[in-house]
């Protein structure tokens, strides 16, 4: 029971709870012989109201309270007078039952439908309030009858904005006035009310207003999540076209990529088209994005949003360029130029538009004759030890291929709003340092991390990426590092994000990334260049930069501890994947490898599949579990019991085509889920160190 | 493989509370039980659930219980909280998980029930919790898992009950009971439950909901409701579910956490309460044995983060015959 100390109660205690139960037990009783006989008097209400006042969660009993007030107010007909004495009863009992538990839903809602018939006054509804925010400022019953009244009564936001303010100066420490604060400001913004506009403006207050809190007491969290919104708020950019692939400026030699294309037997002269954003948007189609080539294309293109949910949003989006059959020149190179013709269809999840138009170009080579690709049928196996990669092989037609760091600046107008919005950053980095030397508060140091980083996003986006070399991560590193040993509950969120300033840090320029490039010895097993970005023994725990990452092939992410590979569906030409010795706990949570239909190679060999009874991916995979898709019984090449055991390796492996997969080192890889696993994958030619056939 | 030390955590007292679940329902005639009486559904799927967690689902006469349950349907197809009462979304699903772990669904008339259900939306996407239009998106989350367990979503417009969830989305990238409400780790269940069983989950900001959620663990290793509050077991429930939905319960500190629930553990008379030495009862007791499943605690069933069913109930609804 909340907050009732725990003591066996005394004899006397144990014969009072007995002697009221009995007492509640017979108004119980009496209640229900009116309520099932519809009989609504005088002395039948005044029972009920003694049970609400004694139980006012008991919700039949306010149920019998409306029939009744439908009863007599039908028999009022309309007689203003009677109608009001009758609704006033109804508010008195309200009241007596809230005096008893102020957290009842039932005697709340009650009430909401005795004023919304219109014949109360509202004037003592804020009075009342009071009184209860007064007992528990905290209370969310009473925030939300307020904004229930305060809507009534057509109270303007503006009035209640003051009220917050109010609330705010009594106790800093109020999280409830701090939300209703959010929920009106964005409304006045919203709607740009005289006094709250320009947003630049308004957020500069609201900064200024937060930080007398969070100057106060910087250990209490109400203000510093207001803050965070406030930050958020000011940070928010239009979505961009970061990167793409191939990349702008390269030149690709078609019959390289041809294994890639979604049919492998007859087409030679495919190539996939990637286009990377800053965030998830919508809209991508042939009348948004115009792609025009010198030679012979099919400019009817198919654009496909890369993606593991239902959103139809997508920050990468793919679409296969198709070449005539006969180029005119073979050995010339066409140029392909790529732009965001009607950038207002691009639409990201807060809805916002892109009126940025972005453009970009290329240039192929096309293959003088079909070429049929064939995988040969002595494939050998890839190994992933250290002996068979080598550095210091690139050639420079490579270095072109993985440069995505020529991306266009952005208009004039916009630069602008960075401009400032970087400005009023950068007076919170002060700010935050100031707090900072006082005293060592966790909170602060996380904003200040979170400041630096929305700082460079601003003033990234406002030079151009190329100048991303010129920031500093290091100090947002060292302030990761100090907040796992100041704050150790929450080491583990601490180090995600550690993990992807780390990789920005280690990818935000071509020399940085050639650091991680190696070559492999073989390069006739893989479908073109056996160039592979090693990234292991990092002590990653996730990965992020996918948009510096979009022509990677082959990827050595082993000896981290990963243990989401969120994003990584992005990196469509991936051909072989290594995970092994990282901290993956199921299936699911290789969701993203569905959509890679070029992965051939995986090795995800230990791990720490099956050694968990709790699935934290459960609900972030397509599966019926979610309703997001829909397994037909009779496709199953496996039988019912082992669809409940195994049924997120069947999700996930059902769609791919691997020829090789490790798995050794999961507790679940046992030799029955093997069986299963040669049963799911026909084609597979190496299971662990096994050749199969 | 980095697993967690168990016996340094203390231990949990299965019989002891096995017996106080197997008491409580003998002993009636108390205030405290009295005034608990319309909520003896919910009271029955806590106690039911608790128990098949802890491998004990057979100490209780089956059709004894179906048979009383099948007595608080209402003409409707809703179930009422006890015998007599009025129907409510709040029973009918409790009466659908009870039937669900007992494997014994077929013993409703789903469309009966799911026309219920499906009649208690709003043009707004919206559910009322009964025909006095009380809304909240509580009943939006119990309609939604009700009518999956029963298979029959498709009586509903899943997408306006989405877009409805949605707009009750705050600053903290937490949910209220309707738009504009404060986020509050209950509520934040259930809208995050219902968007996880419609796959809606991308409208969630993971990272921001995730940190909020892990900043919800207070330095006893309690988890609170909302900020700057105290802690209580059955937030061990309702921010840890959330948090597994959202793949980000890695963020709070686990050890800490079993070791808070254990310790609110009567272990003389068996029981969990809200806090260490407060009294016991079957809500929180409910709460505290699911946390700990959630933790993986040894000895203990899986347990389901957005069904609140054991693991196995589920993948045999979901994936078996």
């Amino acid at each position: 029971m909340h907050g009732r100390p725990r003591k066996a109660p005394t004899e006397e205690e144990q014969e009072a709870s007995v002697v009221k139960g009995a007492k509640l037990r017979s108004i119980q009783a009496k209640f229900f012989q009116f309520h099932h006989t519809n009989t609504y008097t005088k002395e039948a209400l005044e029972v009920n109201a003694k049970l609400l006042e004694m139980n006012p969660e008991f919700i039949t009993g306010w149920n019998y309270r409306k029939l009744a007030v439908q009863y007599h107010l039908e028999a009022a007909q309309s007689d203003e007078d009677s109608i009001k004495s009758i609704l006033d009863e109804e508010l008195k009992v309200v009241e007596s039952a809230l005096m008893t538990n102020f957290k009842s839903y039932g005697a709340w809602h009650h009430r909401k439908w005795v004023l919304n018939m219109g014949h109360s006054s509202t004037d003592r509804e804020l009075f009342l309030l009071k009184k209860f925010q007064k007992l528990d400022a905290r209370n969310f019953h009473a925030w939300n009858y307020r904004r229930f009244v305060t809507a009534l009564k057509n109270i303007p936001d503006e009035e209640e904005l003051q009220y917050t303010t109010d609330m705010i100066y009594e106790n800093f420490s109020n999280y409830s006035a701090w939300h209703n604060r959010s929920v009106l400001l964005s409304r006045l913004l919203k709607e740009e009310v005289e006094g709250y506009y320009p947003k630049e403006k308004v957020l500069t207050e609201e900064l200024e207003f937060v930080r007398n809190a969070l100057f106060t007491d910087p250990d209490d969290q109400s203000g510093w999540f207001y803050h965070l919104w406030l930050l958020d708020q000011t940070v928010k950019l239009e979505h961009l076209l970061v990167s793409s692939w191939p990349p702008n400026g390269s030149n690709v030699n078609v019959s390289d990529y041809c294994a890639l294309s979604p049919s492998l037997s007859s087409i030679s002269r495919t190539l996939p088209l990637i286009l990377c954003f800053s965030e998830a948007v919508g809209g991508i189609n042939s009348s948004t994005v115009s792609v025009v080539c010198e030679s012979n294309m099919d400019s009817n293109l198919i654009w496909t949003p890369i993606s593991v949910d239902k959103s139809g949003l997508a920050r990468t989006w793919l679409t296969y360029l198709t070449f005539s059959s006969e180029p005119m020149h073979p050995s010339r190179n066409y140029l392909v130029k790529v732009s965001i013709a009607n950038s207002e269809g691009i639409i990201s999840s807060a809805g916002f538009c892109c009126s940025n138009p972005s453009h970009m170009a290329f240039t192929v080579c096309l293959p003088s004759s079909n070429t049929e690709f064939d995988e040969g049928p002595d494939i050998e196996r890839i190994d992933w030890s250290e002996e068979n990669f080598s550095s210091n092989q690139l050639h420079s037609e490579n270095l072109g291929l993985i440069n995505s760091f020529n991306e266009l600046t952005i208009s004039g107008d916009n630069k602008k709003t960075y401009e400032t919005n970087a400005k009023i950053i950068a007076d919170e980095i002060d700010y935050c340092r100031e707090l900072l030397s006082e005293m060592d508060c966790k909170i602060g140091k996380l904003t200040l991390a979170r400041l630096l980083l929305a700082y460079d996003a601003l003033s990234s986006a406002s030079r151009g990426v190329q100048d991303q070399n010129m920031f500093q991560y290091k100090e947002i590193l060292e302030l990761y590092h100090d907040l796992m040993k100041l704050d150790p509950p929450h080491f583990q969120y601490y180090k995600d994000q550690y993990s992807l300033v780390f990789l920005k840090q280690e990818l935000a320029n071509e020399e940085s990334l050639l650091k991680y490039c190696y070559q492999y010895r073989d390069s006739t097993s893989l479908s073109n260049n056996s160039l592979c970005l090693c990234l292991r023994g990092l002590s990653l725990s996730q990965i992020g930069c996918i948009e510096r990452l979009l022509w990677v092939q082959m990827l050595d992410l082993s000896n981290n501890g990963i243990r989401s590979i969120e994003g990584l569906e992005s990196l469509q030409l991936l051909c072989c994947l290594n995970l092994s010795n990282n901290k993956i706990c199921s299936f699911s949570a290789l969701e993203p490898l569905r959509l890679l239909k070029s992965l051939k190679v995986l090795d995800i060999s230990h791990n720490e599949i099956g050694a968990h009874p709790i699935d934290t991916r459960r609900y972030l995979c397509a599966s019926p579990l979610s309703h997001t898709s829909d397994w037909k019984r009779e496709e199953f090449v496996v039988s019912g019991p082992e669809m409940t055991i195994y049924w997120d390796a069947f999700s996930i492996f059902s769609g791919l085509n691997l020829r090789q997969l490790s798995v050794t080192g999961n507790p679940i890889a046992d030799k029955k889920f093997k069986l299963f696993l040669c049963k799911l994958l026909p084609a597979m030619k190496w299971l662990d160190d096994e050749k199969l056939r | 493989m980095n697993m967690l030390d168990y016996s340094r955590m203390g231990e949990l007292a299965v019989e002891k509370h096995v017996k106080f679940i197997l008491t409580i329902e003998k002993e009636k005639d108390s205030f405290e039980s009295v005034v608990m009486e319309h909520i003896r559904l919910n009271g029955a799927y806590w106690a039911l659930t608790t128990l098949d967690i802890l491998g004990k689902l057979n100490t209780v006469d089956q059709d004894e219980v179906v048979s009383w349950m099948m007595q608080c349907q209402h003409e409707s197809g809703g179930f009422g909280g006890n015998i007599g009462h009025d129907p409510h979304l709040l029973y009918t699903l409790s009466a659908i998980q009870v039937l669900a772990l007992f494997d014994k669904i077929d013993a409703l008339d789903i469309d009966k029930v799911s026309n219920y259900i499906a009649g208690l939306q709003n043009n707004d996407g919206s559910f009322s919790g009964d025909m006095w239009g009380e809304i909240d998106t509580r009943f939006s989350c119990v309609a939604i898992l009700s009518l999956a367990l029963l298979k029959r979503l498709d009586k509903i417009n899943v997408e306006k009950a989405v877009n409805y969830i949605v707009s009750c989305k705050n600053l903290d990238g937490g949910f209220g009971c309707t738009p504009g409400a404060e986020s509050h780790a209950g509520q934040i269940f259930c809208c995050v439950a219902a968007l996880a069983v419609t796959g809606s989950l991308h409208h969630v900001d993971k990272d921001l909901l995730g940190w909020w959620l892990c900043e919800r663990q207070v330095k006893s290793g309690g988890l609170n409701g909302r900020p700057e509050k105290l802690p209580d077991v059955c937030y061990s429930w309702w921010v840890l579910s959330s948090l597994i939905m959202i793949d980000r319960v890695h963020w709070i500190d686990k050890e800490k956490l079993i070791k808070f629930i254990l310790d609110c553990q009567d272990k003389e008379n068996g029981g969990i309460s809200d806090q260490p030495e407060d009294a016991v009862d079957v809500f929180h007791t409910y709460f505290g044995v699911a946390g700990l499943s959630l933790l993986e605690y040894p000895g203990l069933k899986a347990i389901d983060p957005a069904y609140a069913l054991p693991v196995d109930v589920v993948n045999r609804i979901f994936f078996g015959r």
